[in-house]
């Protein structure tokens, strides 16, 4: 045993890892991703480690370990959940036999996803346990009670961190090197694993009488607990907890519930802790769940409580919670003093914008450029995708007209095709939202006579979520090297008509092929193939001659790279910045733009 | 020791680094660490945040508004975008040399120097200089480490020299330790 300094997601895997888990799958997704990168990273023995195409291939891997007896745990961000859901609902009904944990990470804020959708809420759709941590800690002890409560009741349980437990670094005390549970073995039942109208009208009956008993069960967990007697409770779950507990140290004879474990409803618990109480805030992030129990409680038990909440204007309904609200909203409820004592910014010059841009050099930059250029003057859509690339919505590329989810840029960009035959519809998928649900769609073009451009923006990885690798980087999280999967032949074998491989640095032939494929008609590709900047060690960089320079400032009014910026009027290039990519040079009408060799 | 560190910069500046040396030399010397990060698409040139908690009085990941003993900014717009979080007596380390945002629109006029002026009106502090200081390090990816020496030369970050030296050769790829053990030392320089 040792401790270890890790995040909450290093938590989860540590946690898995002392559990014995015999399987791992996910696909990446901030806030998620290093759950499976931690597992692979600390010594282990007879665990098997995934990243799969996307989520519902992990979650179908997962079940069928489960199945065989063996623990397997599945991970993912919460907008994962619904691409494996298909598998999950069926699941919940069929029920495991190994412990089968899903860890859907939700997002509060939110900061880094398309929603702010509630992972209680899924559970209990799904009617399937959840553990909602509220500390690394906490997230390390949950996962393996997780295993325990999926393997006593045989259902799939979810873990339900939020960014700020997820990313949340701890000391965690865990053994050095971890050995996989051994298992029995799938024994064959069709009765039991072939899922049945009949089946399912049975389990389901089943599954709605159990998870009363679990929920009895939860009122005596020790992630439920109360602290404080006063009437005026406060009620917190997940990080939202840790927050009311840093406000409420120094009041300690407030009432603060919290609420670990959310479905199936500890009632019991519940009514215990609110023996008492004449009124209580739900202070929680994203849907007012525990609020809605609470309100369903009262009124099953016709109890004489206030409940407020989001329901009732008290907590903001979207955004995350932080120490700053927990203060401001709980001393409100409770009528104490929230006088700020911190430094007077009255005076405060006001901090310029800074949204997220592509990295200097990115080669996204480049290929959207190239599109911009060939079809300047043209109509033409542009949708976007999952991934670093849709940051090339930014000014001045504004090359991002849609963005809905994960491989939608392809099927989107087929429909404004059929809505507009005189536009040239483009879709941008990276190669990982390629692999993971952009496949079906360029069928689905070709199979309905579309015309468009798929452009696969090829950086050889996985780059927003921390550079996991997929099927075509020939390597997977068991072995290296592994025979890399061609987007060019699957491109052609499913009857794409042209399908050009450019390497997007090159302005010139990229802005050839984006020509020459908007004058063909059928579903068409350019692979702009360039390797994430990120994790490619640059040997030149590019300077400015400001002898040269004419300060026309065209180099940062066409790509918006943050390594130019503006000194004295002409363009400068920050140099610890600029990778050398030369797509500024190429634009520069005074050829003020060199390059230069690191040395 | 309780002590709270928020440290700030924008993505890319190596903030990240300078957390993870902290909270590693406090646990070295016996305390309890807990520290929080912003990761994803938000430290794509955006402000990022390091929130290190060292001691038994923390709660949450997060530092409360008021709370920090000591806030180090890598860049002078994001020191005062967060200055929120600093104790009334609290103490700043505050690098000169702004980031312009990539924005042609208003990043050209911001120099970072109102907010030095304004930094230097209101709190402790301590103003360093990342050109001058990774001058002799051929690159500014060594201004992480090189804050931590200022940090540690003005004696608020409650941590011993020894310690932070230690965790420094344990935690970076060898073939930088030199350079960054350099870097602490030029850091500690600027204070004495």
């Amino acid at each position: 045993m040792s401790k270890k300094y890790v995040m909450g997601n290093g938590a989860i895997a540590l946690g898995a890892l002392s559990a014995g888990v015999n399987l791992v799958s996910g696909y990446p997704g901030t806030p998620s991703s290093e759950i499976i990168e931690t597992v692979a990273k600390y010594p282990h023995e007879g665990t098997y480690l995934e990243w799969s195409v996307n989520e519902k291939a992990a979650m179908e891997v997962a079940a069928a370990a489960a199945y065989s007896g063996a623990r397997a745990m599945v991970t993912m961000k919460q907008v994962g959940l619904n691409v494996a859901s298909d598998p999950l609902m069926s699941l919940a009904y069929v029920g495991v036999k190994g412990g089968m944990v899903v860890v859907s990470a939700d997002d509060p804020g939110p900061i880094s996803s398309q929603t702010e959708q509630d992972t209680r809420r899924f559970a209990e759709f799904a009617r399937i346990p959840v553990f909602d941590p509220s500390s690394p800690e906490e997230a390390f002890d949950m996962v393996q009670e997780a295993f325990l409560c999926s393997e006593t009741y045989k259902t799939p349980v979810i873990l339900r961190p939020t960014t700020r437990v997820d990313h949340a670094y701890a000391s965690i005390d865990a053994p050095d090197f971890f050995t996989a549970k051994e298992y029995e073995g799938f024994v064959k039942d069709s009765k039991k694993w072939v899922i049945f109208p009949r089946l399912s009208y049975q389990n389901h009956a089943m599954i709605e009488e159990r998870n009363v008993k679990i929920g009895e069960a939860f009122s005596d967990c020790r992630f439920n607990t109360v602290s404080g007697s006063s009437a005026k409770a406060v009620v917190a779950t997940g990080v939202s907890y840790a927050y009311a507990s840093e406000f409420l140290k120094d009041h300690p004879d407030v009432r603060l519930i919290k609420v670990g474990t959310p479905y199936p409803t500890p009632e019991r618990f519940l009514l215990g802790a609110l023996d008492g109480v004449s009124e209580v805030l739900c202070f929680e992030e994203l849907s007012p769940y525990i609020e809605e129990t609470l309100l369903r409680l009262v009124g099953k038990h016709h109890l004489d409580i206030n409940v407020r909440g989001k329901l009732t204007g008290d907590v903001p309904h979207s955004g995350e919670n932080d120490t700053d609200s927990a203060k401001r909203i709980i001393s409100r409820f409770l009528g104490l003093d929230n006088a700020e004592d911190s430094v007077d910014l009255s005076a405060a010059p006001q901090p310029p914008m800074r949204p997220p841009v592509l990295c200097a050099g990115c080669p996204h930059r480049a290929s959207f450029y190239a599109v911009k250029r060939a079809m300047k003057g043209k109509k033409a859509y542009f949708c976007g995708d999952i991934g670093c690339y849709t940051l090339g919505n930014a000014m001045p590329l504004d090359m991002v007209d849609t963005c809905l989810c994960m491989g939608a840029g392809i099927t989107m960009a087929q429909g404004f095709n059929h809505m507009d035959l005189d536009a040239v519809a483009f879709s941008f998928a990276g190669d990982s939202t390629f692999f993971a649900s952009g496949i079906t769609g360029v069928v689905n073009a070709v199979y309905n006579a579309a015309d468009m451009i798929v452009c696969v923006l090829d950086n050889s990885t996985t780059a927003m979520t921390g550079h996991q690798p997929h099927p075509g980087t020939g390597r997977n999280m068991m072995a290296t090297p592994v025979e890399k999967i061609s987007i060019e032949k699957i491109l052609l074998a499913v009857g794409v008509t042209k399908v050009i491989t450019v390497d997007p640095l090159d302005l010139d032939a990229s802005i050839k092929a984006v020509r020459e494929c908007a004058e063909l008609k059928g579903v068409k590709a350019i692979i702009f193939k360039s390797p994430c900047v990120a994790i490619t060690k640059p040997d030149k960089k590019c300077c400015v001659d400001s002898e040269k320079c004419i300060g026309c400032l065209r180099c940062i009014k066409e790509i918006g790279c943050p390594a130019l910026s503006v000194s004295d009027g002409k363009a400068v290039i920050d140099e610890n910045l600029c990778t050398g990519c030369g797509l500024c040079a190429k634009l520069c009408p005074v050829d003020a733009i060199g390059g230069v060799s690191h040395e | 020791m309780n002590k709270d560190i928020m440290i700030c910069g924008v993505g890319g500046q190596g903030t990240v680094l300078a957390s993870r040396i902290i909270a590693a030399s406090a646990m070295e010397e016996g305390y309890t660490a807990h520290s929080a990060e912003t990761i994803g698409m938000a430290q794509r040139g955006g402000p990022v945040t390091s929130h290190v908690r060292i001691g038994e009085n923390a709660f949450s990941p997060l530092i409360p508004i008021g709370g920090a003993d000591l806030l180090i900014a890598f860049e002078p717009s994001e020191a005062v975008r967060n200055l929120k979080y600093l104790k009334k007596d609290g103490f700043v380390i505050v690098n000169r040399i702004p980031v312009k945002p990539t924005s042609l629109n208003g990043g050209a006029e911001y120099d970072g120097k109102a907010e030095i002026d304004f930094i230097k009106s209101k709190c402790r502090c301590l103003v360093v200089d990342s050109d001058e200081l990774c001058a002799p390090f051929g690159s500014s990816k060594f201004f992480n480490v090189a804050v931590l020496g200022a940090a540690l030369g003005s004696g608020e970050l409650g941590l011993r020299e020894e310690t932070v030296r230690n965790t420094i050769v344990k935690i970076v790829p060898e073939r930088f330790t030199e350079k960054n053990l350099a870097a602490l030392t030029a850091g500690m320089n600027v204070v004495s």
